[in-house]
């Protein structure tokens, strides 16, 4: 019997196919392990509504249930929705060690005003940047550049 | 046919056709960002789109997959705002109507992410995260157009008019939304939005849009010209090829 712990740590290692040195348990995706009859039920959460990475994640989950081989299925949640509250500490450095500066701040929901919080270049770290496109290479991530460095550099945006 | 049914669909088919014209601009946009940007756009109104088509394939009951929903109704089956169909135009066309149309989803999924409906409140919660970003994109630009040179601002007002006709649409009440307790009745959410899109068309420097003439008629499956073209293509290989999967 594998205990739930077991399936958690080791589904939890299945790395996020667009953004290779996290896992979907640093990133919050991994929500949570339930039984339902003799069946365990993984529950993941997309980042985003469009995410084209989920499939690849819940392939890369169903195939590490059956490596422990236990039946189970996959479930994708939407609520609570994803926030970027959810990555962890951990995540957040290796985003930056990886050449991504990591979420910084609450995204307030709702009102017109977005709150412009320095990110940090994650190359040489200077506070001094500048966004060039609210929108980046996926959808989790806005296009900077480093006015120190002159290196521009992806920002995983607070959601 | 069930008010649930119907009702998701059409916030699902505006997402789907949202989504089908947005991604029209890829390789088209006036700069490398603003084809990365409507891309991403296009795809969190892609994502919607499946979430909502899907729940309204399992409220239906009748075995209906998101993909037979997408690839295999006639124009007149489709529910959604002319506003969507309408085609691109010229960049400020774009964006006028993801200001019109990013503002409106915004002020619809902030209720309904309270509603009763676990499924609907789910998409809705995730959706008005996303959609908050394409409202300050689409203010960001028609700030800068409308306050930029001669040629841009009166493209901007141009296009701020054009689209103007299409947007009463978004607030018609019916039976349906009223009947149907977790819908939200689009007519509560008229008035804060006309304060948001006029606030940023002053602010733009553009004169206020205004039409004696409002179109109707696409939550009854009455569209324009221009929607029949758009499915041809969006649809055309899952017809072609009945039952191919990639």
């Amino acid at each position: 019997m594998v205990t739930d712990t077991a399936i958690l740590e080791a589904v939890g290692e299945v790395a996020d196919p667009e953004v290779p040195v996290l896992t979907i348990a640093d990133l919050g995706v991994l929500r949570g392990v339930r039984h339902e009859g003799h069946e365990v039920v993984v529950t993941i959460t997309p980042t985003y509504s469009g995410c084209p990475a989920m499939d690849l994640i819940r392939h890369e989950v169903e195939l590490t249930l059956q490596a422990l081989q236990v039946d189970g299925r996959v479930e994708t949640v939407l609520s609570p929705a994803w926030t970027t509250d959810w990555m962890s500490e951990a995540g957040k450095a290796k985003l930056t060690e990886y050449g991504i500066a990591p979420p910084t701040g609450r995204r307030a929901v709702g009102g017109p005003v977005m709150l412009s919080l320095t990110v940090r270049c994650p190359l040489c770290g200077s506070p001094d940047t500048t966004e060039l496109s609210h929108f980046g290479s996926t959808s989790c991530k806005s296009l900077w550049r480093c006015n120190s460095c002159r290196e521009p550099f992806d920002h995983f945006k607070a959601l | 046919m069930n008010d649930l049914f119907v009702y998701t669909l059409r916030l699902g088919d505006d997402a789907l056709i949202s989504a089908q014209r947005t991604a029209e601009w890829i390789a088209a946009a006036p700069q490398l960002e603003e084809d990365v940007a409507l891309g991403n756009i296009g795809l969190d109104q892609l994502g919607q789109a499946r979430s909502l088509l899907q729940y309204a394939g399992a409220v239906e009951g009748a075995g209906r997959s998101e993909d037979d929903l997408a690839y295999l109704r006639d124009e007149r089956d489709f529910l959604n705002l002319q506003l969507c169909e309408l085609p691109n135009g010229d960049f400020a066309h774009a964006m006028a109507r993801l200001l019109y149309f990013a503002t409106y989803q915004q002020l619809l999924y902030d209720e309904l992410r309270g509603c009763d409906d676990e499924q609907l409140a789910g998409v809705a919660g995730k959706a008005v995260k996303e959609v908050a970003y394409h409202v300050d994109h689409a203010t960001q630009w028609v700030l800068r157009l409308g306050d930029g040179t001669e040629e841009s601002h009166r493209r901007m007002e141009l296009a701020l008019d054009a689209l103007w006709p299409y947007t009463a649409e978004m607030f018609e009440s019916d039976e349906l939304v009223r009947r149907l307790a977790v819908a939200v009745d689009p007519s509560t959410l008229q008035d804060e939005w006309t304060r948001r899109v006029m606030a940023v068309i002053d602010e733009s420097t553009c004169g206020r849009p205004s039409a004696s003439y409002q179109h109707s008629g696409g939550r009854q499956g009455r569209h324009t010209e221009h929607l029949g073209y758009l499915l041809a293509e969006l649809q055309h290989v899952a017809r072609s090829y009945p039952g191919a999967t990639w």
